[in-house]
């Protein structure tokens, strides 16, 4: 997968000014970057959700945006996707959410789509929780799920959107080892979209930084963590002030306090 | 004035473009006949106790007016024609119609709001299903199935509900009640109900289907979209209403 020198923007403002990145097959690629620089807005170029303005990205071997409906519907079979929430469909129980993507794109008898379902829920653990619905679900257990559902196609490329967001340490660890081992055992290629610098530090082979725009730095984690540059080292520390400044941009203090009538 | 006009002009668009896509994905939905029947069984069955109280209501109501209207002029044996006409052809479909947009249309509306709230429709999407077929159209088709059939409930209950008060409380002859009806209503009449409830259940439908689509995907905006959902299924209902009746009476 390879996205080169891509440009987008929505109206006025500019989300991509140039944007490169590729992803090695078989490896576990982190995309970090503070929050509002289109981290997601990336994996709806990526999936064909949204078009780039210029530049292109490229999906085994096919232009993403070039594509036809049908084109992109059989290129999407091939990818599984972990939204930030799970995206669970909410009026049928765990397996039937498994089950979901198979039963939709294809036919199989149903004593081996069962068996094939619980292989998947064994994989992150949960095949215990079939009749489970949603609604009962923790959010990590949502999200391992929502992993099972993302891999019972047997995807090539899997895209995790923000994958631990508002999990506690346990499912954290949990959902970070899940990545590592499914990238291994199903030679899947990962792409993790993510803020969190220690996670990605575990399980990711190469690192790209996003901010303004731009990638501001690349590599490994230890190379990461190395650099001097100050908006990456802003990030990694997570310093309050610096490059991305902690106040949005006002006019004089002082002489807004200091004037008359309504002060907004 | 004018931004509103085209304001609203824009949206007649956008919702004749969405129908037109909803037609496209209809052929497939109706292939698979389960995702439909469950849909009638949600907007259908679902709504079918408050449509039979409310039917129940309004023919009583109807019993009661039509009475005192007719007897001013002694003509209370034509009690059962005037009910049932009212019925048949206005107030079954209009009043389920109006029933129909608050009880199953919210619904909808909600329902595929929630689901783009909650990315389930873009997590479809990912999985290659089409959320046009797998959940709009089916419960499009529902809706429009459904709609008529809740009418001719309506109806029926209406009558007997006229019934009952005509001819128990007021004393109306049952034997010139019925035989009135059966010789004055004609099948235009039943058709002419007909096509207004499927009209109705159309507009109700595709509104609520395209208004939870088009959500702003955030709590307050599955909110508004399902207050506009009953109010517009509403207003375009009783105007639809005007239009068929002036149609059908060749005004």
């Amino acid at each position: 997968m390879d996205v080169r020198n891509v440009h987008y923007g929505v109206g006025s403002r500019t989300i991509f000014d140039g944007v490169d990145i590729a992803v090695a097959r078989g490896s576990v690629t982190a995309v970090m970057g503070p929050s509002g620089t289109g981290k997601t807005t990336l994996l709806r170029l990526i999936t064909g959700q949204s078009t780039p303005n210029e530049g292109r990205v490229t999906v085994f071997g096919q232009n993403v945006a070039s594509l036809s409906r049908e084109a992109l519907y059989a290129l999407r079979r091939r990818m599984g996707m972990l939204f930030q929430n799970g995206a669970l469909l909410t009026d049928i129980d765990v397996f039937e959410n498994v089950a979901f993507p198979v039963r939709e794109n294809a036919r199989l008898p149903e004593p081996l789509l069962q068996r094939l379902v619980l292989m998947k829920l064994q994989a992150v653990g949960l095949r215990g929780a079939t009749r489970l619905m949603p609604q009962e679900l923790s959010g990590g257990m949502a999200r391992r799920v929502a992993l099972a559902r993302a891999i019972v196609m047997d995807p090539e490329i899997l895209i995790y959107d923000e994958p631990f967001v508002g999990l506690d340490p346990i499912s954290m660890g949990v959902i970070c080892r899940l990545i590592r081992q499914l990238n291994d055992a199903l030679g899947i290629t990962s792409i993790v979209v993510t803020h969190d610098v220690k996670e990605v530090g575990l399980i990711a082979d190469h690192s790209y930084l996003l901010a303004g725009g731009k990638v501001v730095a690349q590599g490994s984690a230890a190379e990461l963590e190395a650099t001097q540059d100050p908006a990456v080292r802003q990030f990694m520390d997570g310093a309050a002030d610096g490059p991305v400044p902690f106040h949005y941009p006002a006019g004089n203090y002082r002489e807004q306090l200091l004037a008359r009538g309504d002060l907004r | 004035m004018i931004g509103s006009l085209s304001g609203s002009l824009g949206r007649i668009g956008q919702v004749a473009l969405f129908q037109l896509q909803l037609l496209k994905a209809c052929g497939p939905a109706l292939l698979r006949p389960r995702l439909v029947v469950h849909q009638v069984y949600n907007c259908g069955a679902r709504s079918l106790v408050i449509i039979m109280l409310c039917g129940l209501f309004v023919g009583m109501v109807l019993g009661l007016q039509g009475y005192d209207l007719l007897a001013r002029f002694g003509s209370e044996s034509a009690l059962g024609v005037a009910a049932t006409l009212g019925l048949l052809k206005e107030l079954g479909p209009v009043v389920t119609a109006l029933l129909f947009a608050g009880r199953a249309g919210t619904a909808l509306t909600s329902e595929i709001g929630l689901m783009r709230a909650t990315d389930q429709l873009t997590a479809m999407q990912m999985m290659a299903v089409d959320p046009m077929r797998r959940v709009v159209a089916p419960r499009f088709l529902g809706g429009v199935i459904a709609m008529p059939l809740l009418a001719a409930v309506f109806n029926v209950i209406g009558i007997f509900g006229a019934q009952l008060v005509g001819v128990t409380l007021m004393g109306v002859d049952k034997g010139t009640f019925w035989s009135q009806m059966q010789n004055s209503v004609e099948l235009r009449d039943v058709n002419e109900g007909v096509v207004k409830s499927l009209a109705f259940g159309v507009i109700c439908s595709l509104l609520a289907v395209y208004e939870g689509f088009n959500t702003t995907p955030t709590a307050e905006g599955v909110g508004l979209a399902t207050t506009r959902t009953v109010v517009v299924s509403s207003v375009m209902t009783l105007l639809v209403d005007y239009m068929l009746t002036a149609a059908f009476l060749k005004v």
